[in-house]
């Protein structure tokens, strides 16, 4: 099963909080757990975070939001929680682990063709008689596609419904699809092999990321720094270049 | 020593015992967990769902043709293997093994890249005869075998090489030939390990995840298996994905308990 190494890397950062779990702030560490669509850019804030921080150490734990729900719930020792979707952020609020997430990005759908786009696609409509994938509708990039076709009163049939927005784009890049319905940070961060075509009914399925400090924070006051950090100029600048727009 | 060998039950020694009782609660005590975390009320509207019928189904079906092209190949190939005399023959075992290795996504990568529509069999296939492999039910049954014969040869293998070669002998001097002593010596006397290996290879296949959804993608009724199905349903519900486990589980007990019985209760 697929949730195997996620708890298995769980129980790992348990073994690693005991080891350095002194509370003072001259020697400590924050313990993130992101999006697996926040990789790159979150990355990134946390290494100015740290530059910005002595003796701060920002780790990270990247997964689908669901998996990081379900760790989080199950009582994995987490200090900040940024979530793809509001769903599984409500996960987390509704067991009490969390109280008031604010949203710091919003991400919005494309669809990816190989660079040069071949087949001419210039909106949903032009995906009729392609083969293209997409997420399933239980993953949160599947329920905004949903959404935009549903807005664009077009009946799509992609031919896969992938796991999460990475193996989408993974069936384009290996050449098996002639179009992928993916994020346009996905897009972006593809940007060598892969165009993005913009198409307005993504508008109505745009994705809210929100982020919180976990009431049971190891390091309480460096979570609510690091969630404070992640709504400000610096990192939404970073946010930005990566493909996400403000809320 | 005739007393032990008079005495109607034989000892377990501790040493073994202890270690076998603890490695059987490592590998029961996590069904428990799924068992404790089931939600039972929901189980009968959860098994009447058209989608997980259509799964369930998908899966039999899947796995038992990846076990017949399992047997078909790799039959031949573990006899290549325990009675072939040529070079790079424990070159060749090792690479039968690779799919035992290589983590299933990445064995799923590699199956697009040889099948594939951009792939080297794959763009001949659908150049000339306009076929396309990926995201279809073949996709599915391919990429189970790729993962799930191995099972099969490595245990056909041990077979073939601790059966008597002198009965095949025997058989040719009265004048059988070498397909003959095959089908009618060899074959019989290695069913035990054949079906072992081929229960195996149906386990195997019945629990594939990796190659099945990098290789076929994910579609309900054509690609998405059982498997496919608990993991999506783990993004939203898990008690509905651990109901699902367990019916697959369920099925496949049965199934493997069933045969072992009836078929490789003979060593």
């Amino acid at each position: 099963m697929r949730t195997g190494p996620a708890f298995a890397t769980a129980a790992l950062m348990l073994t690693g909080l005991t080891a350095c779990g002194g509370t003072d702030d001259a020697d400590a560490t924050l313990t993130v757990f992101a999006a697996a669509s926040l990789t790159e850019a979150v990355t990134e804030i946390g290494e100015q975070f740290e530059a910005e921080h002595d003796g701060v150490t920002v780790e990270f734990n990247f997964a689908a939001s669901s998996d990081l729900a379900a760790q989080i719930t199950e009582g994995a020792p987490a200090d900040v929680f940024a979530s793809a979707d509001e769903a599984n952020m409500d996960k987390v609020v509704d067991a009490g682990a969390a109280d008031a997430p604010e949203t710091f990005a919003l991400n919005q759908l494309v669809i990816a063709v190989p660079a040069g786009n071949p087949e001419n696609v210039t909106g949903l409509a032009d995906l009729d008689g392609l083969d293209f994938a997409a997420c399933a509708p239980e993953v949160p990039c599947g329920t905004a596609a949903q959404t935009a076709a549903d807005a664009s009163g077009t009946d799509l049939t992609p031919v896969t419904y992938e796991a999460d927005v990475k193996s989408t784009l993974q069936k384009l890049l290996l050449g098996e699809v002639d179009a992928a319905l993916v994020y346009r940070t996905d897009a972006i961060a593809a940007a060598d092999a892969v165009d993005a075509v913009e198409f307005p009914e993504s508008a109505a399925a745009v994705n809210t990321y929100p982020i919180t400090a976990l009431d049971e924070a190891p390091e309480t006051d460096l979570a609510d720094q690091f969630t404070a950090y992640v709504l400000g100029e610096d990192a939404q600048a970073i946010l930005e270049t990566a493909g996400f727009q403000q809320p | 020593m005739p007393t032990a060998r008079t005495r109607r039950r034989r000892r377990i020694p501790a040493a073994l015992l202890a270690p076998a009782v603890l490695g059987l609660a490592f590998l029961i005590l996590p069904l428990a967990g799924l068992l404790a975390r089931a939600p039972w009320s929901e189980l009968p509207a959860r098994l009447a769902e058209p989608a997980m019928l259509d799964a369930l189904r998908l899966s039999l079906v899947t796995a038992t043709a990846a076990t017949a092209l399992s047997l078909l190949f790799g039959v031949p190939i573990a006899w290549l293997l325990a009675r072939g005399d040529f070079p790079g023959r424990s070159l060749l075992r090792a690479l039968v093994t690779v799919p035992l290795v290589l983590p299933p996504v990445v064995g799923g990568v590699a199956l697009l890249l040889v099948f594939g529509r951009n792939g080297i069999v794959g763009s001949w296939l659908h150049d000339r005869f306009d076929l396309t492999i990926p995201f279809t039910t073949t996709a599915v049954v391919l990429a189970m075998t790729f993962v799930s014969m191995p099972f099969l040869i490595v245990s056909v293998e041990g077979a073939l090489r601790g059966a008597d070669t002198r009965f095949e002998e025997a058989a040719a001097t009265l004048g059988a030939g070498r397909w003959t002593a095959f089908t009618h010596v060899t074959l019989p006397m290695i069913a035990p390990g054949v079906l072992a290996g081929a229960v195996l290879c149906w386990a195997r296949a019945l629990g594939e995840f990796g190659a099945t959804i990098t290789f076929a993608g994910n579609f309900p009724g054509r690609t998405q298996t059982m498997p496919l199905a608990v993991y999506l349903a783990l993004q939203t519900d898990m008690e509905a994905a651990i109901v699902l486990s367990l019916l697959l589980l369920a099925v496949s007990v049965i199934v493997l308990a069933s045969l072992r019985d009836r078929w490789t209760a003979t060593p």
